[in-house]
């Protein structure tokens, strides 16, 4: 792949205004699929099943199978329009969406066209300085997910060079929800900032309402985001491209900003930008083009005549607008105070996306300071250089064991910190890391105290300085012990044991 | 069964090569009903491929027979349903009607067939042809076979969205009121004017008009209405169903089931997907499916199938204003008798014009019934006269069914079936 010519970012701020647009496809994590009756592997429940193990003849397109609109999913799409501040349409109706794809069962996607269920919202969304910026949301529709491929043979795992193709069909008809932005301007610099601070802002909105499990790394939360240049003074939008597959906060945040470079390279060359679905790659950082797409595109959508048109009674509506959680803004105000955490503190957590994981590891039975510290620290640390997000990255309630351990003296900071290694690696929980690596704090006084005497042996000069009263000298030994100790000693605790020795 | 009902124990197969030995892991729910009341499903009947066709001619198995004329076609697309139960091979069927293909086949084999409301009878399992016209129904010899076996199949079924939750009347014991009550006086009996007589061919019109006369004896009052908009059905059904079939079609592709044809070389999916189909799908298939394509195409949809939907509701509306004055409606069944095999095959237009009074019924989700009226003088083969009633009241057309039937079976001496010819291997 050809390395796409840049621009300077802030040389083409100087030039271009960016506009954005995004569309977040969310998964709903119900029990049972948006038309079948078969289990929804984006529930955690069914998580990870194998392939080809969560169908219905409906997500296979079998002959003679109906679908069935799930009522949960629909509640949920009523409860996630209402939380964006939409319209709930009176009546919706669902269409196909006509194109041949051997990841789609019936080689129609059922989709809302022309009749969403909500329209009309807008989403606050706050920066990493705690700057409120109003997204518009132009629509939020239902529709169902398509099976997925996967490509053998070849050798970089794309359709292209692949032998044949195998499709798990687990993800047909889970149900999604889709929202559309309107065209969202003057982001200017902080458009990449806007991208992943929607993304957030999308992610708490769903997890609060608990309609989706809400990790991206899952794929429960896929963004596309939409980026167009113009000239500085133009009215006229520019041509705009849609990155699919961006799956991480820090990846959309990436993917923005290398939109905007790209483009004003081609712009300022005097070339122009092809309407087209591009490909956002993880490891390179880069874009690709994927499909060519323009309006032109032909659906051959029409009213799906197997459903009838969703009418949600005003009852219904009032009664989940009513059931509506605390927003985002205002639950972290709470919890900011709840926790006693000062602006500083509090805006890591939130720019780290770690909010809730921080809340669960409280939870499970940490100090609000402790929780912070693992999470904004030695977690987030190991997830910039694995290139992975933090939230996630470790189970809270494995943080709060490990800081337990730390708490009844079993572990040192540094030995919790090989631990939670050892948990991220996926080599158990942390007190199976202790186990197994042998990781415990040495509490055995005896075994300090014969290294002790090791020490003392080895520098006879260092006891008598102790005697004389320098108890600084000390420090000359417990370096030692912990050596011996292979650090796994309590630092504190040798200290004491040297000095009871001099005075013996 | 109709062969475009899925069943567990037998192939299903649509009449198409592309379903060839298909077996479902599921019944239809007509299907699963009928076996808990004990009825035992003798086989799958045949049928043109995919429902699409009048004459049973598109069958990618080969043509079936009319039991009174081995010469001439048994109607369609049910046309082995029909058969069947004309031929004393079954004592009822299942058939599907999407514009017609229950109601057209009982016409041209004196049997008696019903398209039920839309909603009244389950679609779950039965192989879609045009999702908003196609409704499953009986086709048996006797008005009150119809009663019986739409009791079993009928109401409502949480696997189809579209199934009216409603408690439905029993249709047998409205059968029974008919044949035994005086049903027809003051019957106001609704025949469209604007049919024209021209269409016809003499033996039909000549036997509707004298079943006409007869009810007219039972004290039930003839009145002409208007229905302006019938003329434009056939145009406006020959949009939304191709449209719609084209959608339901699509899932044919030879990945999860089915036929797969694998071109030479080193093929794509899309390459095994078109192979397939080109090798699966009969003329009329194809024929179809190109027109729905081409009508749903962004640039057509609003003068096609937008137009289409408009034509249907003022088609609604017809009825509305027809069943504000009358109680039913009266056409005969099909414009011609049984005709030759082989006759009709290069003319789709012609092919397509036999649905000219059975196609409104189901543009407006109204139920049908079709009921033998008699021979045609002229060529010998039975024809049949259609009822129809507004949406839910498809008791009202077992009651009038049953009483027409009684006073023709009366007229007669004996079942009009008593006069076809016996067949070999048939049994009375």
């Amino acid at each position: 792949m050809a390395t796409a010519k840049l621009m300077d970012f802030d040389k083409a701020l100087e030039m271009f205004e960016p506009v954005l647009g995004f569309e977040v496809h969310v998964e709903l994590n119900t029990r049972t699929k948006m038309f079948s009756d078969a289990p929804n592997p984006a529930n955690d429940e069914f998580h990870g099943a194998e392939p080809n193990t969560l169908i219905a003849p409906v997500d296979l397109g079998l002959p003679g199978s109906l679908p069935v609109i799930n009522a949960t999913a629909v509640r949920s799409s009523i409860s996630l329009g209402l939380a964006l501040g939409c319209s709930i349409a009176e009546s919706s109706r669902f269409a196909r969406k006509n194109y041949f794809y051997p990841d789609l069962g019936k080689n129609y996607q059922i989709s809302q066209y022309d009749e969403p269920i909500a329209f009309e919202g807008s989403v606050e969304v706050e920066l990493e300085d705690g700057t409120l910026v109003t997204i518009p949301v132009e629509r939020a529709h239902m529709e169902e997910d398509a099976g997925k491929l996967t490509h053998m043979g070849g050798a970089t795992g794309r359709i292209q060079g692949s032998e044949y193709s195998l499709v798990d069909y687990n993800r047909a008809g889970v149900p999604l929800v889709e929202i559309v932005t309107k065209p969202i301007f003057g982001a200017e610099h902080r458009a990449p900032e806007y991208a992943k601070a929607y993304i957030a802002a999308i992610r708490d909105i769903v997890r609060g309402l608990g309609i989706s499990e809400a990790r991206l790394e899952r794929g429960n939360l896929r963004c596309d985001a939409n980026v167009s240049l113009r000239p500085r003074g133009q009215e006229k939008l520019g041509t705009r491209t849609e990155t699919k597959n961006v799956n991480s906060m820090r990846s959309v945040e990436r993917a923005v900003r290398y939109e905007i470079q790209r483009q004003a390279a081609i712009l300022a060359d005097g070339g122009t930008i092809i309407q087209e679905t591009r490909h956002w790659h993880e490891d390179t950082g880069t874009t690709s083009p994927g499909r060519p797409k323009s309006d032109a595109d032909d659906y051959r959508y029409f009213p799906e005549p197997d459903l009838l048109p969703v009418q949600p009674s005003r009852e219904l509506v009032d009664e989940l607008r009513a059931a509506l959680p605390e927003q985002p803004v205002a639950r972290r105000r709470r919890l900011k105070a709840e926790w006693g955490f000062t602006d500083l503190e509090f805006q890591d957590v939130r720019n780290g996306g770690l909010i809730d994981e921080v809340e669960a590891t409280i939870a499970a039975g940490a100090a609000p300071a402790s929780a912070r510290k693992w999470w904004t620290g030695e977690i987030t640390r190991i997830a910039n250089a694995q290139e992975r997000d933090a939230a996630g990255l470790v189970a809270p309630a494995d943080v709060a064991a490990l800081q337990a351990l730390v708490d009844a003296g079993t572990l040192t900071d540094k030995l919790a910190r090989q631990v939670l290694e050892g948990v991220i690696a996926g080599e158990g929980s942390p007190q199976e890391v202790v186990d197994s690596r042998g990781l415990a704090v040495v509490s055995d006084d005896g075994a300090l105290i014969a290294a002790i005497d090791d020490a003392f042996a080895a520098q006879p000069d260092v006891l008598a300085k102790i005697k004389d009263g320098k108890v600084q000298a000390a420090g000359a030994v417990i370096g030692a012990v912990m050596k011996a100790m292979k650090g796994q000693a309590d630092a504190a605790r040798v200290r004491e044991l040297i000095l009871e020795r001099a005075a013996g | 069964m109709k062969d475009v009902l899925v069943t567990t124990d037998m192939p299903s197969t649509s009449g198409s090569r592309i379903l060839e030995g298909y077996m479902s892991p599921f019944d239809a729910t007509v299907v699963a009903r009928s076996r808990a009341a004990g009825l035992v499903p003798l086989g799958k009947t045949n049928m043109d491929e995919f429902a699409m066709g009048s004459s049973t001619e598109f069958s990618a198995y080969g043509p079936t027979r009319n039991p009174w004329d081995l010469e001439r076609i048994p109607g369609g697309s049910g046309g082995g349903s029909a058969a069947a139960v004309a031929a004393f091979e079954a004592p009822l069927a299942l058939g599907s009607d999407t514009g017609g293909s229950i109601r057209q086949p009982a016409h041209v084999t004196g049997t008696v067939g019903i398209k039920p409301t839309y909603g009244g009878v389950s679609r779950y399992g039965a192989i879609a042809l045009a999702s908003s016209l196609d409704q499953v129904g009986p086709v048996t010899r006797t008005v009150l076979d119809a009663g019986l076996l739409h009791d079993v199949i009928g109401g409502h079924d949480p696997k189809d969205s579209t199934s009216l939750a409603k408690e439905w009347p029993s249709f047998a014991d409205a059968a029974r009121v008919g044949a035994s009550g005086r049903v027809l006086e003051g019957l106001r009996v609704g025949v469209i004017k604007e049919l024209p007589d021209s269409g016809f061919q003499d033996g039909v019109a000549t036997s509707f008009r004298a079943s006409l006369a007869l009810m007219q004896a039972q004290g039930a009052e003839i009145v002409e209405i208007s229905a302006p908009h019938f003329e434009y059905g056939v145009a406006a059904y020959y949009l939304i169903l191709p449209a719609e079939a084209s959608s339901n079609l699509a899932k044919f592709d030879s990945v999860r089931f089915g036929l797969r044809v694998t071109p030479d070389g080193n093929p794509t999916v899309e390459d095994v997907m078109s192979a397939t189909r080109e090798v699966g799908f009969g003329p009329e298939v194809k024929r179809r499916i190109i027109l729905g394509t081409y009508a749903l195409s962004a640039g057509y949809y609003d003068a096609y199938y937008g137009s289409a939907q408009k034509v249907r509701t003022l088609i609604q509306r017809d009825f509305d204003a027809a069943f504000a004055q009358v109680d039913v409606i009266a056409t005969p069944s099909a414009p011609t008798t049984a005709f030759r095999i082989g006759e009709k095959i290069d003319d789709p237009l012609q092919m397509y014009l036999n649905d000219l009074t059975t196609i409104p019924a189901n543009l407006a989700g109204v139920p049908g019934i079709s009921i033998p009226s008699g021979l045609a003088a002229e060529d010998g083969p039975p024809v049949g006269i259609q009822f129809l009633a507004p949406a839910h009241e498809d008791a009202r057309l077992y009651r009038v069914g049953a009483a027409l039937e009684a006073v023709l079976v009366d007229s007669w001496g004996e079942p009009l079936l008593a006069r076809a010819p016996q067949l070999l291997g048939g049994t009375r």
